[in-house]
């Protein structure tokens, strides 16, 4: 019944960062004719663990420091580092993306893989340390381009001036439309939390909004439309339907009056309590309705100027809704 | 308590949403009344049902749920398994009934909201 796992960034990231992006540049390398004993003191003074043979720009192998300490058991220390060296070396590309070293890295078990270009001349090289640091500089990055936009979200009512700015969220919502329900509520909910919202004063319009959304999936002929206008100091949703209307205004208000048929009330819904649980989380809610006409609910949830955005905190303590 | 560890003690099947599991339990709140789910239930709550269609992860999200128990046994809508996945609210099933799921839970710490 698990469904396959959802991408992780992680995993899109080492298929869209290039090797180019993540390898370090500047290459420490010796070349075959430096010693042993030379090259030990190039690992000492960079505290590096290898580096690559470059012979002319040409990669012409890899030495590390394990075959420093062979060579020191051996007792070869003043040989020249292309007898000690591994020739045979496998190396990538920097416009490969970062998911073929790492690939490279786990099935060769190798701890640096140096970088060429198409003529063989070394470019870089890159370890599993770059590829984690790449990773998280790509994160970071990814990070910063969020808090930049939801910055910005807040702000639109600093920035736009107007003598009364708002914002104008509007949503079909279809009659019996169960497998949609909610939907706009959650977009509602999702523009608040972008806006910078307070979450408690979030949460109360994204019940309320709710309530009201499955209101007209349930009770509504023609189903109907949820406007939800964001203004700086409050939230006005607006929901509006073509019919049947409400008989009787006062009864409907009343915990668990439900004129919901069996087979709604089957699936959880109908329990005659939503208008109730719309009265609680709004500071304001007018309901007006017409037999044969329609319904017009207007809810209005205040907020409170933040510091830096538009929607802010507010008195929740009393409420028992949230 | 982390979903995670429920899942094990309690031995629940994860219908969706499996990489959601780390988040704390906040508390516990049981019923099949959406509206009633509206009204009461917390933020990260674990919420315990009976209910299977679609709207119960709508239910979920906006209220930011830690994860739904549907118990019973009852047999999911795809689509809701889809829409789990989608708003990463975890899913999970057991063929136990509702009151023992309750019970158990209740005997890990998990607490109602009242």
């Amino acid at each position: 019944m698990v469904k396959p796992k959802e991408v992780t960034r992680v995993q899109e990231l080492v298929y869209e960062l290039k090797i180019g992006d993540v390898m370090t540049k500047r290459v420490v390398t010796v070349t075959p004719d430096t010693t042993m004993a030379e090259f030990k003191e190039v690992l000492r003074v960079n505290r590096i663990s290898g580096t690559p043979v470059v012979e002319e720009g040409r990669l012409v192998g890899i030495i590390s420091l394990e075959d420093l300490i062979k060579a020191l058991l051996a007792g070869h220390i003043e040989v020249p580092v292309r007898d000690r060296m591994t020739r045979e070396v496998f190396t990538v590309r920097a416009h490969e993306s970062v998911v073929e070293a790492v690939k490279v890295f786990s099935q060769k078990g190798v701890g640096r893989l140096p970088v060429v270009d198409e003529h063989g001349n070394l470019v870089g090289i890159i370890t599993q340390g770059d590829i984690t640091h790449g990773l998280l500089k790509a994160i970071e990055l990814d990070y910063h381009a969020e808090e930049i936009s939801r910055y910005r979200a807040s702000h639109i009512f600093e920035d736009i001036v107007s003598d009364r700015t708002s914002l104008l969220l509007r949503y079909k919502v279809n009659a019996r439309d169960f497998t949609r329900g909610g939907e706009a509520s959650s977009k509602i909910k999702r523009a608040l939390t972008r806006l910078g919202g307070n979450p408690q004063t979030v949460r109360r319009v994204a019940i309320a909004t709710y309530e009201a959304e499955m209101n007209i999936i349930i009770h509504t002929d023609h189903g109907g439309e949820i406007v939800a206008e964001i203004q700086p100091e409050q939230v006005r949703i607006l929901a509006v339907d073509h019919g049947p209307g409400i008989a009787d205004i006062e009864q409907a208000m009343q915990p668990g009056f439900s004129t919901a048929p069996e087979w709604i009330r089957e699936m959880g819904f109908g329990a005659g309590v939503g208008l109730n649980n719309i009265q609680k989380c709004a500071d304001e809610m007018h309901l007006e309705s017409t037999l044969g006409v329609g319904t017009r609910l207007q809810i209005v949830v205040y907020l409170q100027p933040g510091e830096n955005g538009l929607v802010g905190g507010g008195d929740e303590a009393s409420r028992s809704c949230c | 308590m982390k979903l995670r560890e429920v899942v094990a003690e309690l031995g629940l099947e994860v219908a969706g949403a499996a990489d959601a599991l780390d988040r704390e339990i906040s508390g516990g709140y049981a019923s099949d009344l959406l509206s009633c789910v509206m009204a009461r239930a917390r933020a990260g709550n674990v919420w315990v049902t009976l209910q299977s269609h679609p709207n119960i992860v709508a239910v979920a999200s906006l209220l930011n749920l830690s994860g739904i128990i549907v118990t019973e046994g009852v047999s999911l809508d795809p689509a809701t398994i889809e829409k789990a996945d989608e708003e990463n609210i975890p899913l999970l099933t057991t063929p136990l009934t509702t009151f023992t799921v309750v019970s158990k839970l209740a005997a890990l710490g998990i607490q109602g909201v009242d």
